[in-house]
């Protein structure tokens, strides 16, 4: 981007400028707030103790545009429809929505999904954009918020059921060092329930950096199950910050699914703010080459009576790096919260490496909260028992990791998404052997 | 089918087997005894390709073939099989898959077209019934969760699917009950014919009771000691190994 860190370059001045000519004026303020805080923060360095193992610099040595022109056609999208054609559809094209691909008209009544720029006028943004995802502390959503205008929208209205899985699928490519800030915001209202996936893919070999923030909004009871995949190529920084905050009674399940990239960031935050809350939180990352992914979650009990259960997976090949930051506060008015993580790494070679450091901060003293972390390599034994029944030294270690993949993979409930993902880490796995 | 001559093998610094001689012609059953750490799991590990033992001196050839040079995969793919001593859990692959890969890349090996669903479902429902094992077993993650009993019945169904020639069956009696054993065994005989040998590593005359051996064989400091027929079991159990120790230690001096 730049390499005076914390300043904007000039194109992205521009950029600026003209973007916040649009919306309200409050939110007008917000962006400008927002860019002066990046300005203060600028990018973040290794010397940032929540950023010491991914390095960013790579990012501030090119200059990424936002593209500018649609070129995308349909049967390139097709490819990417790993939920199957029978949902609710939102294409970005390098991060602007591409209305001719997508598909979100006569959707059933209480259920709104759509550009979020075309929205700001709605009460359910009005009350929430911006409004969870805190800037103050982190940068990358400072620099997401100043340029809040794509992404999507999507509302789920009190006793709504929307039986469609909606699925945001983003496309980065067609011209070189693309970027993209696309904000979404979902809230799902009392009683109503949803399923989203958000994907992400790259048309070719072309660079592009993605800075994506999310904000979803759980009201009483509410259910949503939000799949994160990550396609994209080696050449793509992903930076990306998703917050949820949950109400009484409501159940959240994300999962968080990576087989690509260059340097990979998700940040994602959970606050759990009312009784009885369910919150499972996934992971799965496989990565080979020089690729960094990069997990931190943070996972806050608020109130009582709340369980959250975390898992998260890695497999990581060739040289590359996985990083695993897991944060658990418990406050004072959490009693009787059930608080489990888990996350559990192989090597498949000398030279891949993983950091992972799970934090347990517990202010109540009625709880039960357990961690663990594990990194080694492909158990020898059962290697050598499958092998000792015919099977091929390659094919038993595939065998092994998809296995260790797939106990993340099952809990997805779309089975179009699930089997898509499966084959695809087959694929992959098997050719790379 | 398979000759053993003069094998030493070691792990790390440990000498185990020390000048090991065996032959085991087509169809024939061998016991293996001894007492504790005389090398009979080691012997099981070495023919089925563990390369956590180094093979210092001798040579096996199996079928006229050098077996030490074969991987634990063409070891299995001509035929081997070992029944674990201690059967490895495998979370997220179940039985079936995991039997269904290891049949047909056997079946690619000799050239052999796969086996289709159907085929392979009928063939693991006759073998199942062979061993007892309940019809939720091939659904469940491999050894994930069995019970001691369940997971050596698990062995021998693997090997009434893959039809090995050559069998070792590594303390599969230990830790099962009268009625377990009863089953393995029958599970064992019911494989036996004039093509199919076994080499049954015990420490108890116990399951040569239902699995009658051809041959008895002693191992004793890493080399066969003393070889006989069903007979020298009997001697064995009653009198235990101290006197064939002694025998042994004696001619060393």
């Amino acid at each position: 981007m730049n390499t005076t860190i914390g300043t904007m370059p000039e194109y992205l001045t521009r950029y600026f400028e003209n973007n916040n000519l649009i919306g309200p004026a409050s939110l007008k303020q917000i962006r400008k707030d927002a860019l002066a805080r990046f300005e203060v923060l600028g990018i973040p360095t290794t010397k940032h103790e929540e950023w010491k193992y991914t390095n960013l610099a790579p990012l501030t040595r090119s200059e990424f545009h936002p593209a500018l022109y649609h070129t995308l056609s349909k049967d390139v999208v097709v490819n990417d429809l790993i939920a199957g054609k029978e949902v609710i559809l939102l294409v970005f094209e390098n991060g602007r929505l591409n209305k001719e691909l997508s598909s979100f008209d006569n959707l059933p009544k209480g259920i709104t999904v759509g550009e979020l720029g075309d929205n700001f006028d709605h009460p359910a943004v009005v009350k929430n954009l911006a409004k969870h995802a805190s800037f103050e502390n982190e940068a990358m959503v400072a620099l997401n918020t100043a340029h809040i205008f794509d992404g999507a929208f999507i509302h789920v209205a009190e006793n709504v059921h929307c039986e469609k899985p909606i699925h945001l699928l983003y496309i980065s490519g067609g011209e070189e060092n693309t970027l993209a800030f696309p904000r979404n915001l979902m809230v799902a209202e009392k009683n109503s329930s949803a399923k989203v996936i958000e994907s992400f893919h790259s048309r070719g070999n072309e660079s592009s950096f993605i800075n994506i923030v999310t904000e979803v909004v759980l009201e009483e009871n509410a259910n949503v199950e939000w799949s994160k995949i990550q396609l994209e190529n080696s050449n793509t920084f992903h930076i990306s910050h998703t917050e949820c905050t949950q109400a009484a009674n409501s159940n959240f399940d994300i999962h968080t699914i990576t087989f690509g990239g260059k340097i990979v960031r998700n940040n994602l935050h959970i606050v759990l703010d009312g009784k009885n809350i369910t919150s499972n939180l996934n992971g799965l990352y496989v990565s080979n080459g020089d690729s960094l992914v990069d997990n931190h979650t943070l996972v806050d009990h608020a109130m009582p009576n709340c369980l959250s259960n975390e898992l998260y997976k890695g497999v990581l090949d060739g040289k590359s790096k996985g990083v695993f930051n897991g944060k658990i506060f418990v406050r004072k008015d959490a009693q009787k919260t059930n608080a489990y993580q888990s996350n559990k790494n192989i090597l498949m070679s000398d030279e891949a490496s993983m950091n992972a450091k799970p934090q347990l901060e517990i202010f109540a003293d009625d709880v039960k909260c357990s961690h663990g972390a594990t990194t080694g390599q492909l158990d020898k034994e059962a290697l050598f028992y499958l092998r000792s029944r015919g099977i091929g030294e390659e094919a038993a270690r595939a065998f092994l990791t998809i296995a260790f993949a797939d106990d993340v993979l099952n809990r997805i409930s779309n089975e179009t998404l699930r089997d898509e993902l499966k084959n695809r880490i087959n694929e992959r796995l098997n050719k790379s052997n | 089918m398979l000759k053993i001559k003069n094998l030493s093998a070691r792990v790390e610094e440990k000498e185990i087997l020390r000048g090991l001689n065996l032959e085991v012609g087509k169809g024939e059953v061998h016991a293996i005894m001894g007492p504790n750490g005389s090398g009979k799991s080691t012997l099981a590990s070495v023919l089925s390709g563990r390369d956590t033992f180094e093979v210092t001196d001798g040579s096996v050839t199996y079928n006229g073939e050098d077996l030490l040079d074969l991987s634990p995969e063409e070891r299995a793919r001509k035929g081997i099989f070992l029944a674990f001593q201690y059967p490895v859990e495998i979370p997220g692959v179940t039985n079936a898959n995991f039997l269904k890969t290891a049949l047909n890349e056997i079946r690619k090996s000799k050239g052999l077209a796969p086996l289709d669903a159907k085929d392979f479902l009928i063939l693991m429902r006759e073998k199942m019934k062979l061993v007892e094992m309940d019809k939720s077993m091939t659904q469940r993650s491999v050894n994930e969760g069995f019970s001691g009993g369940e997971k050596k019945r698990n062995e021998v169904f693997q090997m009434a699917m893959l039809e090995p020639t050559l069998s070792i069956l590594d303390e599969t009696d230990s830790g099962l009950d009268i009625d377990a054993l009863r089953i393995v065994a029958n599970g064992v005989n019911a494989l036996r014919s004039p093509e199919r040998s076994f080499v049954v590593i015990t420490h108890y005359q116990r399951l040569l009771d239902y699995i009658v051996p051809d041959f008895v064989h002693v191992l004793y400091k890493g080399r066969i000691v003393k070889s006989g027929t069903k007979e020298l079991a009997f001697e064995l159990e009653e009198k235990g190994y101290d006197w064939i120790k002694e025998e042994v230690d004696a001619a060393k001096v």
